[in-house]
């Protein structure tokens, strides 16, 4: 019986024909998107007219015309890029001024960065509860490594620079910013007045001022309430600053989660027994923090964007390092856009990914039926 | 409106200081903390940029390390500041810096208002237009009607009406926010005209490809003085700043250099080089400073002469000449009070 049942199976399975070479594959896939209907084909050879145009001038510039050796400006005679400065300077691009013989201890808490971030990012890794204490642990692993304590000679921050900077900065105000929002957004909507009129003041202010207003207040003004002798380090004070504006615009963000929770799941989980906390933990964050994850990574992007203001401090992220070599006499003039260019290439990067990671995460936590 | 509001934002800011602060002398904090603070930019060809190896060079941070020399014995002791156009007064106001030395501009109201003291002059500079030649024009007062790039938020976008009102001309502004956009815009022919300190026009004209198609108008609209400043209030300070300026300006005059400056010390016919380099007299216990001290500021980066033509100069890629900024017997108006 069951033999016959499987090769009726077989049989049946022979007969279904595969899709018609032409709906499937890359095939199928120009054919559905770029060629589907006569707008779609019109739009594509627009835009193929257009990367046409772009490309080949900007491939000729940045690469095939362009100048790679040299110490100065003037050595770069060709009409492409001039790219003789990455040799010297690249350093500095990425390490700021930082002392050299360090660079080690950046390089190797980028490393460790690695498998922290997976830890948290990533599910069903191995050690995964020895990793998560190690990624618990990172920031102040990497404070030593940094800022040096435990045996390593000690880097002030007015040292710290370049893409270095912004990753330290980014990475701080985005650890920070989440759990800062999520407490003040469940503040809104306290039901006890202090907090909630606390909550609210807090978000309304921080939005209603321009971050490089909360910067300048932070640099200057702050100085004037200190005691005499006290003085906060200046990177710090921007760093909190950075946080807590992007809290207040994280707290709306998963106020909008909140709100978008059906009452019955509230019902819910108080009809199942649950205090506050425990069904906030439990039944209503999940699902709300979810539904935010779009509007969460985009407040991490315009944070680590936000990082390049760390300039009206006086420090130079990769734009400050940028700009300073276009200020450099055998330079000026002849770098502007490649500088700019390899600035706006990690930002890209970072961004970008940061954006991917978040559409693979709304899809792994996707529970609605289809 | 925006930059009233920055100005009375620092007044209030200054004000507030100077209840509260009874300072201290600067000279002692310096010698507590074994290092100048000292304010500069955050990057202007010629006046204040780094090398491949991060180090700060420039005209303006050289007279950090004449300071840091003379008072600290050793010019790599300076900590740099970098300061924007905005946060130069409050970080001077506030004792986060102890000078500042950032190509600004001595005015009436930062002088009197303020409440800062200016040192004296390092550099002469003003306000001048460039061109193309191709508009077939020699003066800037034939600008009637151009459309000229400009720099947003500065002095110069105030200068650059008051001329043409006075000249009873009409422009139009193309507002741009750093010297490199200002570049890209002229090149573009966003504006027929591009104005900036004539410092910054050389500069600017240094790097075109096509150099000899422009021009720099003869004249020049504006004064602007540039030099260092201190915090109203502690005179010896402001005497030792001061006095370590005049000391370069006056090494030039002398013919003292950073090579010859340790052999004219040990004594010269010249009373006057002897009184500077500490030979005679009490000039460096005076100021609070031992006798040696205009020595070692001078052999830090050499005389005025030296670090102008290392930065500025003809041989550098900005080209400047020295024109006001000569000495007075050679033509300029570089003048510095005599030390006796």
């Amino acid at each position: 019986m069951t033999i016959d049942n499987n090769s009726n199976n077989d049989k049946a399975n022979q007969n279904i024909k595969p899709p018609p070479a032409n709906t499937v594959g890359i095939i199928g896939w120009i054919r559905k998107n770029l060629l589907g209907g006569w707008v779609n084909t019109l739009l594509t050879l627009i835009s193929i007219y257009i990367l046409w145009l772009v490309l080949p001038p900007l491939f000729d510039w940045a690469l095939l015309n362009a100048d790679f050796s040299g110490s100065s400006g003037k050595e770069c005679t060709t009409n492409g890029a001039c790219w003789a400065w990455l040799d010297q300077r690249i350093n500095q691009f990425f390490y700021g001024f930082y002392p050299p013989d360090s660079y080690w201890r950046v390089n190797l808490s980028l490393i460790l960065l690695l498998p922290a971030l997976a830890y948290i990012l990533f599910e069903n890794l191995p050690y995964s509860t020895y990793g998560r204490w190690f990624a618990l642990s990172y920031p102040i692993i990497s404070a030593v490594l940094l800022l040096g304590g435990v045996g390593l000679e000690g880097v002030t921050t007015d040292k710290f620079g370049g893409f270095m900077l912004n990753l330290v900065a980014g990475l701080a105000g985005i650890i920070l910013s989440l759990p800062i929002g999520v407490v003040l957004a469940l503040g809104r909507r306290s039901k006890l007045p202090l907090i909630r009129v606390f909550s609210i003041a807090f978000i309304e202010i921080i939005r209603g001022v321009p971050l490089i207003t909360l910067l300048f207040v932070a640099v200057i003004i702050v100085q004037l309430f200190l005691p005499p002798g006290v003085s906060l380090d200046q990177l710090i004070r921007v760093m909190i600053m950075i946080t807590i504006f992007a809290s207040a615009y994280m707290a709306e963000v998963i106020r909008g989660g909140l709100q978008a929770i059906p009452n019955g799941q509230y019902e819910a989980a108080q009809a199942v027994g649950l205090g506050y906390w425990r069904s906030m933990r439990l039944v209503i964050l999940p699902q709300a923090l979810k539904i935010s994850i779009p509007g969460i990574v985009n407040t991490f992007i315009g944070l680590f964007k936000d990082t390049t203001l760390v300039i009206i401090i006086g420090l130079f992220d990769i734009l400050g390092q940028a700009r300073l070599l276009q200020t450099n006499p055998d330079w000026m003039g002849k770098v502007d856009h490649e500088t700019f260019l390899l600035a706006a290439l990690f930002f890209f990067i970072i961004c970008f990914s940061m954006s991917r990671y978040s559409i693979n995460l709304e899809k792994r936590l996707d529970t609605t039926n289809k | 409106m925006k930059l009233n509001l920055i100005r009375f934002a620092a007044m209030a800011i200054i004000t507030l200081l100077s209840f509260g602060t009874a300072h201290a002398s600067t000279l002692n904090d310096v010698k507590a903390a074994g290092h100048l603070k000292c304010g500069i930019n955050t990057g202007l060809p010629g006046f204040a940029f780094t090398d491949d190896k991060g180090n700060w060079n420039g005209f303006d941070v050289a007279f950090c390390r004449a300071l840091a020399a003379a008072v600290l014995g050793n010019p790599d002791k300076v900590k740099y500041v970098n300061l924007t156009g905005k946060t130069r007064f409050p970080a001077l106001a506030s004792g986060e810096i102890d000078v500042l030395s950032r190509n600004t501009t001595w005015t009436f109201s930062r002088d009197v208002d303020l409440g800062f003291t200016f040192l004296g002059v390092s550099y002469y500079d003003g306000q001048g237009f460039i061109g193309r030649k191709s508009l077939g024009i020699k003066s800037a007062k034939e600008l009637d009607g151009a459309s000229v790039c400009i720099q947003t938020g500065t002095t110069t976008e105030l200068n650059l009406a008051d001329f043409f009102r006075s000249n009873n001309m009409k422009y139009e502004p193309v507002p741009i926010e750093t010297n490199a956009e200002a570049r890209a815009g002229y090149l573009a022919e966003r504006c027929d005209v591009y104005t900036t300190d004539a410092s910054g026009l050389a500069a600017t004209k240094s790097t075109f490809k096509d150099a000899e198609n422009h021009m720099v108008f003869p004249e020049i609209i504006s004064k602007e003085p540039l030099g260092p400043l201190v915090r109203q209030g502690d005179d010896q300070w402001a005497d030792i700043a001061r006095w370590t300026l005049n000391a370069l300006i006056v090494a030039e005059e002398l013919g003292v250099t950073k090579a010859n400056v340790n052999e004219k010390a040990k004594g010269t016919k010249n009373p006057e080089i002897n009184r500077m380099l500490g030979k005679e007299g009490s000039m460096g216990k005076m100021l609070g400073l031992d006798a040696t001290w205009a020595v070692r500021a001078i052999a830090a980066g050499g005389n005025y002469a030296e670090i102008f033509d290392k930065y500025l100069g003809t041989k550098t890629p900005l080209g400047l000449s020295r024109g006001l900024n000569a000495l007075y017997k050679d033509g300029g108006i570089l003048y510095a009070p005599p030390i006796r």
